[in-house]
């Protein structure tokens, strides 16, 4: 069964289009990683399945109830922690996590409890009578984890969960998502880096400028890639000469990243030979050339065009992420 | 799609009461727990209070100047009724900060995502600063008690009149919500939240008599809420017997001053309730 379905989603912000008839569907007790450079579209996606914005068109359902018609009805089965850790600083740690069980219509007793139980599993437990504010930025993010897990939610979403926080803490951070998926909860969660998507996601949705442009595993968007590619780097002289060569020996499209020129290798080593002998022939010496498995930037750039972490300043981008909290 | 249709679940009355008590506390810590912020938001008023006793006190010389404990010789029994409605004026501005301050960390995204009453977030929001307000009109009292202030037609009566400049600040706290929600950042939201302020206050009964004012403004300043209300706590506090002097009718005042506190929220609730959804998306 689907825990979460979206089908078709659009949503417009004035005359910025968020999302443009996005569909993804999450098998339970999956991680699903959106992947998508700032302003793709991620955070407006979460907003719409978590009830915090009403998508224009299309249809979503969270553990069959839908997002539209009965929005208190998804919000007991959910738990959300949004791109910024929203905890207070002002209280400890375990008032954070009973004030949200609380509003979760837990009992005092009840609110307690749990506090004490997920405050043990994100190992925040030794500081959980602290105030926030003497919390690292990776604890703070682990608390506003914990704060969402309050009340068992079916299907957690994490936006951007690893913004913020420390390379250190990253990987701690990424063990204890693993263990709750473990546990059996289903897991949406959205990210611009790449490694995060292949060391946690089950499945793989890229998003770019509001539209899902692939999806799979990730070895399987790394197959669309074509396997291997030979890298090459040549000085910026002999870079369109180079490009010449290459293409009669490319299983596929060259593709330019930075400075290097991308290779499709359909025959892995032989592929790289004949790089090198083409090039040798039109008279360019390499600065430097190999063969490597693809990573999933490289995905990126062959499915959009441009990489992952480019677009930063995009001015869609603001509009969407930041019109999803304000317009 | 497996979707669970024609059943839509709302929040209980009673839970959306809890939720609300649990904005409020958490609100209240935040006043408690950061000393500071309650530190500035009591000089400012106890400044006020000081400034306009000891600075203008001497020179502002009172209508009904022959009435007695009202009179000029009196300033702060003119002042007190006044500075207690201008505290809890001012005092509402903070609804709108932490309203701003909530949107911006995304403390309010998490608030919507639980199964909780969305009015509870703006309810708890105005009674936390209801409270605080209080504590700061409590501390204002004790001050102008030391410095001469006193109230002459019982205690019952005196409350009446501090309740009534609190319920006032809760009024225009949900003016203010509706400000910041339309400013959205917390420095626009002081600026914005101050326009209205100003002329309210200091067009007004609140420090002076309107009477040295020119023909037109007094027609506003005679009129508008905030003088009605620093009338009312006044004709509640002031010998009875000069009331007359000080051109004060205290049943038609309290009245005025009930009408207008229902008036502003009954205008302002909903149009902050509209635009928190908005601003929420």
């Amino acid at each position: 069964m689907n825990v979460v379905e979206a089908n078709n989603i659009v949503k417009t912000f004035g005359d910025v289009v968020a999302l443009e008839g996005v569909s993804i569907a999450i098998e339970e007790g999956m991680i699903y990683g959106l992947l998508g450079p700032n302003g793709a579209g991620k955070t407006t996606l979460i907003r719409v399945l978590t009830t915090l914005l009403k998508p224009d068109t299309g249809t979503a359902s969270v553990a069959g109830i839908d997002v539209v018609a009965d929005p208190v009805g998804v919000r007991h089965k959910i738990g959300l922690a949004g791109q910024f850790a929203a905890v207070d600083d002002f209280l400890t740690g375990r008032e954070n996590v009973e004030m949200v069980g609380r509003l979760y219509n837990l009992s005092k007793e009840d609110a307690a409890r749990q506090a004490e139980e997920v405050l043990t599993r994100i190992r925040l437990i030794d500081a959980a009578d602290r105030p926030v504010r003497t919390y690292s930025g990776g604890m703070r993010r682990r608390l506003d984890l914990a704060a969402s897990m309050v009340g068992r939610p079916q299907v957690l979403f994490l936006d951007e969960p690893s913004t913020g926080v420390d390379p250190g803490s990253r990987l701690d951070l990424w063990d204890l998502i693993e263990e709750l998926v473990d546990a059996g909860t289903s897991l949406l969660l959205t990210t611009q880096y790449l490694d995060e998507a292949d060391r946690l996601a089950d499945r793989i949705g890229v998003i770019d400028r509001g539209s899902l442009i692939d999806e799979g595993t990730s070895d399987e968007l790394k197959d669309r890639m074509g396997g291997n590619v030979v890298e090459v780097h040549v000085v910026p002289d002999d870079r369109a000469t180079a490009a010449g060569a290459l293409t009669t020996v490319a299983g596929g499209e060259l593709v330019t990243e930075g400075q290097a020129l991308l290779v499709p290798a359909i025959d892995g080593a032989r592929t790289l030979t004949a790089a090198v002998r083409a090039l040798d022939n039109v008279g360019v010496e390499p600065q430097d050339i190999g063969l490597r498995r693809p990573t999933l930037d490289d995905v990126f750039l062959t499915l959009t065009g441009h990489r992952a972490e480019e677009r930063s300043r995009d001015e869609a981008q603001d509009l969407s992420q930041d019109g999803g909290r304000r317009v | 799609m497996t979707t669970v249709t024609g059943h839509r679940q709302r929040v209980k009355f009673s839970n959306a009461l809890s939720h609300t008590a649990v904005i409020t506390k958490r609100n209240t810590l935040r006043v408690v727990r950061l000393p500071q912020l309650l530190l500035f938001s009591t000089i400012q008023p106890v400044m006020f209070l000081l400034l306009f006793n000891y600075v203008f006190g001497g020179a502002i010389a009172i209508g009904g100047a022959q009435g007695g404990a009202a009179g000029s010789d009196n300033y702060i029994n003119w002042l007190i009724p006044g500075i207690l409605v201008q505290t809890a004026v001012f005092g509402a501005t903070a609804t709108a900060l932490g309203l701003t301050e909530d949107l911006g960390a995304g403390v309010i995204d998490r608030f919507r995502s639980l199964p909780m009453a969305r009015s509870a977030v703006l309810a708890g929001r105005t009674i936390a600063d209801l409270v605080r307000n209080t504590f700061v009109n409590g501390l204002m009292l004790i001050v102008g008690f030391l410095m001469g202030w006193r109230f002459e037609q019982g205690i019952p009566k005196m409350l009446l009149g501090v309740a009534l400049a609190l319920l006032f600040g809760y009024a225009f706290s949900w003016v203010m919500a509706t400000i910041g929600l339309v400013a959205k950042t917390p420095e626009a939201a002081q600026s914005a939240g101050f326009l209205p302020i100003f002329p309210l206050v200091f067009a007004s009964s609140v420090f002076v008599p309107t009477q040295g004012m020119p023909g037109w403004l007094q027609v506003f300043a005679e009129n508008q809420p905030v003088s009605i209300i620093a009338n009312a706590v006044r004709s509640l506090m002031v010998p009875e017997q000069t009331l007359a002097a000080l051109g004060l009718h205290q049943s038609t005042l309290i009245w005025q001053s009930f009408a207008w506190i229902a008036i502003i929220i009954a205008v302002f609730g909903p149009l902050a309730v509209r635009q928190y959804r908005r601003s929420v998306g």
